[in-house]
């Protein structure tokens, strides 16, 4: 193992993939002669060559079909979004040509793509550009939607989604670019089923469930918790669709008590559809009404203190969890 | 079809006939309510697509929008297939899971069907785009109709095609109405094909009610395209003779102007210069156009005996890989 930047780990996974197999190409805004946005495809242009790095005009909904048309006709495309708030010009491609075309062929035409791209609030952007898009893609039957929130996520599940024979959004998450975790060495193969969730640490009083940009904020609060002999358990959803229903009835069935962080908003987010399952399947196990944390149901204002009130942050999720721990 | 290879006439007639008799079986299908949802019917427009397949290989690629019975029937989609599909049955040319706007044959390169107005147009140009990016010398054919060209996806799709010079002729089937509202209603141009001019992709206006004259324009399009590979565009002039569905009785036009158009009718006119030059007689005519009602009575028949698609697969055709998430 090594550490690297989540960054790096998307880089090596995208290389990676290109060199595996000759049908994958990545496109998107910036992604070749700029080296991307955010730098994921730093390099890829002069490896690879502008026949599979590819640059396009400033038009998401062109391109995102583009990638849709060549994946019905056998290549592996992976669309970047520059941000997935841009995805939403490209709304009717991904939800209406992307996940319907197995169904609407009769099974005849797969799509095999990869949307990818950060997500969410970031910092100060301001409304248009703070989208988390996560429970609008997941609610979308034929697609897939994880999540990934450390380096070694980010690698392994990038490189699942574009061997995957169906469409699967990879949100990566916009303020975790340059955190560092620990990863597989190169020549190591990495890969990390869709559908996996992954306690990131243990606990037994309370389970925090969490994804993306709330890791490192429950792992963050769950230290703070400690002092105070709140023992948490984290479990990083990692994809929201599929979603591992499992692995978060182990831990509430440990625990007993639950508090979702997400953060995208609170209406029909992927909170609601979690706290769902869990009533349904294991109400027995609670011992406290589940708790979810969110967004604040606004548009994203721009004003760096409004902006904090709106987000999950360290004070609201410390309330919840002692709320549901009655202490 | 083989490369250099030409159609024969007749036997495109006879798929234009086939394609005439199939809509008018399916518009009393569906008056008979076994045909459900919408259902949007080409007759008039034989010539367009009977034209271009005359012109292309059958391993070039065709997509087109929600107008699509003839597409798959010109492509070698059966007429039991395609009926059974808007019957909503498993022996449908996509399981009937795709109904009337939603016809695909993976088998005879038939790409669908799409229902979203130009929502398609991109998908082509990623078929073009997969096309080059293999190094084959296939070409793709993409249909729209006039209402097609006031969309997003239609602008940045021929942009893409241009930028990145791609194997693709963009065939605007002009029948003059997106759905009720006229083409001078929708659109500032004088006309459509100077849509292609902004883009720099080469443009031409052929007459859509002349077999002929389709296909010659599209086979001289698609062998420079296979020289070297770029996009083009076409505007073919045709009228449907129907409403924008079978919910429309088109009260948006005049009985003259359908009169007039149904006097320079495709199908007439192919006869006519075939048995002008004799190479078709009345009753070889008469014998194609009894074969065209009976497969198509047969397609009916077909459609009605076979099976509904089974409930217990309902969710097989969600993921490719079976996932149930």
């Amino acid at each position: 193992m090594r550490e690297i930047t989540y960054r790096q780990a998307l880089n090596e996974a995208l290389a990676e993939e290109l060199e595996r197999d000759p049908n994958v190409f990545l496109m998107g805004e910036e992604v070749a002669e700029y080296q991307g946005a955010y730098k994921v495809s730093q390099g890829l242009l002069q490896r690879f060559g502008p026949r599979r790095i590819i640059d396009t005009p400033i038009s998401e909904n062109g391109f995102a079909g583009l990638g849709v048309g060549a994946a019905m006709v056998g290549l592996r495309p992976i669309i970047e979004f520059m941000t997935f708030s841009f995805s939403l010009v490209a709304f009717d491609q991904v939800v209406n040509n992307a996940p319907n075309m197995f169904t609407m062929s009769g099974g005849q035409f797969n799509i095999p793509i990869t949307f990818r791209g950060p997500n969410g609030p970031a910092h100060q952007l301001g409304a248009t550009h703070s989208h988390a898009t996560e429970n609008f893609y997941a609610s979308v039957p034929g697609l897939k939607v994880c999540t990934p929130a450390t380096p070694r996520d980010a690698k392994g599940l990038l490189k699942t989604a574009v061997r995957d024979d169906n469409p699967v959004l990879v949100l990566e998450a916009e303020l975790l670019y340059s955190s560092k975790g620990m990863v597989e060495p190169p020549d190591e193969e990495l890969l990390i089923p869709l559908g996996k969730a992954d306690v990131k640490r243990e606990g037994s009083d309370v389970s925090i469930i969490c994804y993306a940009q709330t890791v490192p904020l429950a792992l963050k609060v769950a230290a703070q918790l400690e002092e105070e002999d709140i023992s948490a358990e984290i479990v990083d959803l990692r994809s929201i669709k599929p979603l591992d229903e499992k692995a978060i009835f182990d831990s509430v069935t440990k625990t007993h008590r639950v508090v979702i962080v997400e953060q995208d908003h609170p209406f029909c987010g992927v909170g609601a559809e979690v706290c769902y399952r869990i009533q349904k399947n294991i109400f027995d196990a609670l011992d406290a009404p589940i708790i979810r944390v969110s967004q604040e149901d606004v548009p994203m204002p721009y004003n760096e203190r409004l902006e904090h009130a709106v987000l999950p942050n360290a004070e609201k999720l410390i309330a919840a969890v002692k709320q549901v721990c009655y202490a | 079809m083989q490369p250099g290879e030409q159609r024969d006439e007749v036997e495109m007639l006879s798929l234009m006939l086939l394609i005439r008799r199939f809509e008018e079986r399916a518009s009393q299908q569906y008056q008979a309510q076994k045909i459900g949802g919408f259902c949007h019917l080409y007759i008039g427009q034989e010539a367009v697509v009977a034209g271009a397949v005359a012109a292309v290989r059958d391993d070039d690629y065709i997509i087109t929008a929600y107008r699509d019975h003839a597409h798959a029937l010109a492509r070698g989609t059966s007429a039991d297939a395609c009926m059974a599909e808007l019957f909503g049955k498993e022996t449908g040319c996509s399981r009937g899971l795709g109904g009337s706007m939603h016809f695909f044959d993976r088998k005879n390169h038939m790409y669908g069907g799409h229902a979203i107005v130009a929502a398609h147009v991109p998908l082509a140009v990623g078929m073009a785009f997969a096309i080059k990016y293999r190094g084959e010398d296939r070409v793709t054919l993409c249909f729209f109709g006039d209402g097609a060209i006031n969309q997003g996806a239609f602008h940045e799709a021929l942009n893409l095609a241009a930028l990145y010079k791609l194997p693709i002729v963009f065939i605007c089937e002009n029948n003059l109405f997106a759905m009720g509202t006229s083409v001078k209603r929708s659109t500032s141009l004088k006309q459509i094909v100077d849509r292609a001019e902004g883009y720099d992709i080469p443009g031409e206006i052929v007459d859509g009610m002349n077999f002929r004259e389709v296909r010659d324009e599209i086979a001289e399009i698609v062998d420079s395209i296979r020289k070297e590979p770029h996009p083009a565009f076409l505007e073919v002039r045709t009228y449907r003779y129907r409403g924008h569905s079978m919910s429309d009785p088109a009260s948006y036009r005049t009985k003259k102007e359908l009169e007039k158009y149904r006097l320079d009718d495709p199908i007439t006119r192919l006869r006519a210069q075939l048995t002008r030059e004799g190479k078709l007689t009345n009753e070889q005519f008469d014998r194609l156009d009894k074969q065209a009602k009976e497969t198509v009575l047969a397609a009916v028949k077909f459609a009605e005996q076979s099976p509904q698609p089974p409930l217990e697969k309902l969710y097989d055709y969600t993921y490719a890989d079976g996932a149930k998430p």
